[in-house]
């Protein structure tokens, strides 16, 4: 159980390889069904505008989970993501086009911590927008 | 209605156990698009030095919002859930949670604010094993937009 990536490899500023996922209401289906969220705002686009929503948006934690992922494949072990904390800042709209949503997150490194522990900033946007804000990952390396 | 702060502290009884399993891990790293085989094959674990298919870390969620419900049921947390958003998500992994582990969820509540006429509660998480060893913390911030 050991990150791939080396404390040794890494500064300040080391850049993540970018990540870019096509989200659609397939998705949020699957989504709902593997975590059991199903709140019908992420399914049902009449609840979702009668509550003042754009349309049906995606779950703030597959987003959060899409970000986690371009982290632990960073660094090669899902185990090394010893900390992660997201803030919902917008809401990712999933139109009914058959295309969906885009998600792309980015991260650097942006932070040394002791034990050979550094600390990601991620930055995750849809549509050109932050959709997640003070999104950070602590990574064992 | 704002929140009474001392809410904050308040536990709740631990929940059953919940049982992990290797097609409940590998059916979420399947909804986030992620094909990295220690989520599903067992060997492609123990190479990697786990003991069986490890979780992603959202994983927790699966555990965690269940466990939450608990204290949105409380009558003393007077919080309107049709106008609750999820502000905020935190986890502190003590290990990765597996398959096969046997786990409990414990949840409090660690805070309490009021900022502009919406309540923000956020409510913790503890997850262990059934022989108490720490899993996973994880803190959840709730916003109930005012009406």
């Amino acid at each position: 159980m050991a990150a791939v990536v080396r404390r040794a490899d890494v500064e300040v500023g080391t850049e993540l390889p970018p990540q870019t996922s096509q989200v659609t209401r397939a998705d949020l289906v699957r989504y709902a069904g593997a975590s059991g969220d199903f709140n019908v705002i992420h399914w049902n686009e009449r609840v979702a505008t009668e509550v003042g929503l754009p349309g049906v948006i995606a779950h703030g934690m597959l987003t959060a989970g899409l970000a986690a992922r371009a982290v632990t494949a960073w660094a090669g072990d899902p185990g090394a993501l010893v900390e992660y904390s997201v803030r919902f800042s917008r809401p990712v709209v999933v139109p009914d086009d058959g295309t969906g949503a885009e998600v792309v997150v980015a991260g650097r490194v942006a932070a040394l911590l002791d034990d050979d522990r550094v600390r990601v900033d991620l930055t995750v946007t849809s549509g050109g927008e932050k959709v997640l804000s003070l999104a950070r990952a602590v990574v064992q390396l | 209605m704002a929140l009474d702060p001392g809410l904050v502290g308040r536990s709740y009884p631990p929940s059953a156990v919940y049982e992990v399993g290797r097609e409940k891990i590998a059916e979420f790293a399947r909804a986030l698009g992620d094909d990295d085989p220690v989520y599903r094959d067992p060997e492609a674990a123990r190479a990697a030095g786990h003991p069986d298919v490890v979780a992603p870390p959202t994983f927790a969620i699966v555990l965690s919002l269940g466990a939450g419900d608990v204290v949105l049921a409380d009558p003393d947390v007077a919080i309107d859930y049709s106008r609750v958003v999820h502000g905020e998500q935190r986890f502190v992994h003590h290990r990765p949670i597996r398959a096969g582990d046997r786990l409990v969820a414990t949840a409090s509540i660690e805070a309490v604010r009021s900022v502009a006429g919406n309540d923000m509660l956020t409510t913790r998480v503890d997850l262990a094993t059934e022989d108490g060893e720490p899993v996973c913390r994880t803190s959840a911030m709730l916003v109930a937009r005012g009406a």
